[in-house]
């Protein structure tokens, strides 16, 4: 029966097919889950060009969804801001003198839409490529890092505003304004460590993207957007201060402006807790990786 | 002698039932907390299944593995273990080098960006470098024949354009391990023809491909070897044509008949079902074997439910290596040209002649259909029968007289001229 079959593998063709001939080959064991905590940070760095695909896919569409298009990546914020300025400035009463309301509003809201839109983003992205899951791998911890990435490219956008509104107004960023990527790096930390906990608990049991909104609107109210910090009561400071975003929006503020609070020991002790969060989250969502194939 | 690139031990992978049709609410856990404390630690007992049990195989490099097997007998759950995707649950894998899985067609693509952009995208995904893409983007675009459209929104795309464009992406992904699930079974004719074509260039060009397909033909033409899964076991291994040779005939071995009558799935619909295949020998009983030289008939047994016109049921006989022999319809029955059938059970016969089909092992496709309007079931290979050397036109030769068929042709031998032959004797 072997004229049936036309395939030769002469090996002068093979060899010229398959340029790889001869490197050393990588060899990967698969394996039932172990019990133990596995942390495979490698993986993530060697798909890093399928996470930037990832982002830059979630910009494009987001982008060609709306009629305005780029426009409403800055309208929104500013929207939000007038609606600030409007209820909580004018008619609460609660902003502060000594910085202009729209300015001491939109220094706080760009930071704090980057979060809440990172945050939700991350808790629903593993749900919603459920189909992609099931039929291809890649590590998936790659979509809630290129969910939180994602609206990076949002914040650019509307940090462009938000220097032009301030230059506008006639206040000069000093040496303060250094310590912003480590404040948005401290956002994104806390984005992607919450993040990770709901997307694996949205995964396992679908009611959990519900709860988030809420969840988000607390938080809010519990950080210096609408209102200073100075408003807290002195004992209750250092409660107030644990939370890693009341830390983030009063130290942008005060990074940009001068207004407000220098970040203190209080930011140091969110951070450890962000930490801390970020490696639990990582953990547990490598845990469910394993069986969310099955379930998704 | 080639290395192993693929190595699978004692493979097993357990699912428990209600795992994937359900899944929980948060509340209803937190409820459950609340109000039975009790229960929330204890593990309920659930019913689990096997979908994989006790696998073991060696995939040499540039072997081109087929893996077949019923619907739900642990193929596409082997593949996604190889992949990655999902983990088992016992035993282990080792595969060398590098893995690209074609398990859908079209992963990744987004309605909302242009074809150009999906093709990027669904090769990164696939796992392609963007330099790799960019390489062969033109070839991609070529393969698919889409040039006019590259730049279009794929939500504006024919289900056929996107078919060839997500299948070019794919075909063009060259790991060192090919993973392929049934992603052939897709696109119109000429289409499938082009993918099979790739599918024959990959499988030549040295690479190692395990190939899960339900369409035997392609599965004998591209394999060396092949295993057959059944139920989440290994039923057999070996060459492909052994392997596709016991698994098609399943079911018809003893009587060379197949029955639906109490099957859970029964071919067909509302108008039409079928109940029988079977093939006759000359003393009218059924048979597997036959007698090269002896006509006997191929028997769809069937019931018509609705009254209907213009109906045709018809078989097609394939060799074991796919080749089809011929096709054939009752439509030749000029006796019920155009006659309506009222609703019974029928049975649509088909003499083949002895000294026609050649020696060796058939199987059979029927189907069924109001021609031009509307299929009414096709099932391929439900029986197969071994046509027997007994002294036919080939009969007295030792060896097997290539060909399909073998049919006693007439020859005629005439003498012509006589002086040829006595110039050469002279000289």
């Amino acid at each position: 029966m072997g004229e049936l079959h036309s395939i030769s593998t002469a090996p002068e063709l093979a060899a010229a097919a398959l340029p790889t001939q001869g490197a050393p080959r990588p060899v990967l064991r698969i394996t039932p889950p172990s019990k133990w905590l596995e942390l495979r940070l490698g993986e993530v760095w060697a798909y890093r060009e399928l996470l930037y695909f990832f982002v830059w896919r979630d910009v494009k569409v987001r982008y060609k969804q709306t009629v305005i298009g780029v426009a409403w990546v800055v309208l929104q914020p500013l929207l939000t801001t007038a609606v600030f300025v409007l209820f909580f400035g004018k008619l609460a009463k609660l902003a502060p003198a000594g910085i202009p309301p729209l300015v001491f509003y939109f220094a706080a809201v760009l930071p704090w839409t980057f979060f809440s839109g990172a945050l939700q983003a991350a808790t629903n992205i593993v749900v919603s490529s459920q189909q992609m899951i099931t039929k291809v791998y890649f590590p998936r911890l790659v979509l809630p890092i290129s969910a939180v990435l994602g609206g990076l490219v949002d914040f650019a956008i509307g940090f462009v505003v938000l220097i032009a509104l301030i230059l506008a107004y006639g206040i000069r960023p000093g040496l303060a304004a250094l310590w912003l990527p480590a404040l948005l790096l401290l956002a994104i930390l806390t984005a992607l460590g919450v993040g990770l906990w709901f997307a694996a608990l949205n995964a396992l049991y679908r009611d959990v993207r519900y709860v988030v909104p809420f969840l988000v609107q607390f938080w809010m109210l519990a950080s210096p957007v609408a209102y200073p910090s100075t408003l807290i009561p002195a004992r209750w400071r250092w409660l107030y201060g644990l939370n890693p975003m009341a830390g983030v929006i009063e130290g942008f503020r005060w990074a940009l402006t001068g207004h407000g609070q220098p970040p203190g020991a209080l930011l140091l002790a969110s951070t450890a807790m962000v930490f801390v969060v970020l490696l639990g989250g990582w953990l547990f969502f490598q845990r469910m990786e394993g069986t969310v194939a099955d379930m998704v | 002698m080639s290395d192993v690139v693929i190595r699978a031990e004692g493979i097993g992978k357990r699912y428990r039932i209600g795992e994937r049709e359900r899944y929980s609410a948060l509340r209803d856990k937190l409820a459950q907390a609340l109000l039975a404390p009790w229960k929330f630690f204890q593990h309920a007992p659930r019913e689990t299944f096997w979908a994989l049990r006790d696998v073991n195989f060696e995939v040499r490099e540039g072997e081109v593995l087929g893996l077949i097997g019923r619907n739900g007998a642990g193929k596409t759950t082997l593949l996604k273990i190889l992949s990655r995707i999902t983990r088992p649950t016992t035993g282990w894998a080792e595969v060398h080098g590098h893995v690209g899985s074609l398990l859908e067609v079209g992963t990744g693509f987004h309605p909302e960006l242009t074809g150009r952009e999906n093709t990027f995208l669904s090769g990164a995904i696939l796992g392609m470098k963007k330099r790799e893409i960019e390489r062969k983007f033109d070839e991609i675009v070529a393969f698919a024949e889409i040039e006019k459209f590259i730049d279009t929104p794929v939500k504006h795309y024919s289900s056929g354009m996107f078919v060839r464009l997500a299948f070019a992406v794919a075909a063009h992904l060259e790991p060192e391990i090919l993973l392929v699930d049934e992603v052939l079974a897709v696109g119109d004719i000429a289409f499938q023809k082009k993918c099979l074509g790739k599918m024959g260039d990959v499988a030549r060009s040295g690479r190692t491909v395990v190939f899960v397909s339900h369409n035997l033909g392609a599965v004998t033409r591209l394999c060396q070897a092949a295993i057959w899964l059944d139920e989440g076991k290994t039923k057999l291994e070996g060459r492909v044509e052994d392997v596709v040779a016991a698994y098609v005939s399943t079911g018809a071995v003893e009587t060379g008949e197949r029955r639906w009558d109490g099957a859970d799935r029964v071919p067909g619909n509302d108008k039409m079902q079928l109940r029988a295949v079977r093939v006759i020998g000359p003393n009218n009983e059924a048979a597997n074997r036959v007698d090269i030289r002896q006509s006997f008939w191929i028997e769809i047994e069937y019931c018509v439910l609705k009254k209907l016109t213009h109906v045709r049921t018809a078989l097609r006989l394939q060799t074991s290596d796919g080749t089809i022999a011929f096709t054939s319809a009752d439509s030749l029955d000029d006796a019920w040209d155009g006659v309506p059938r009222p609703p019974g059970v029928y049975t649509s016969r088909c003499e083949i002649p002895g000294n026609f089909l050649n020696e060796g092992p058939y199987w059979v496709t029927v189907s069924a259909d109001i021609p031009f309007v509307e299929p009414l079931f096709y099932e391929e290979g439900v029986v197969s029968f071994f046509v027997e050397q007994t002294g036919g036109v080939s009969g007295r030769y030792p060896e097997r007289w290539p060909g399909v068929i073998c049919p006693a042709l007439k020859w005629q031998i005439q003498q012509r001229d006589f002086s040829i032959a006595e110039t050469r004797d002279n000289s």
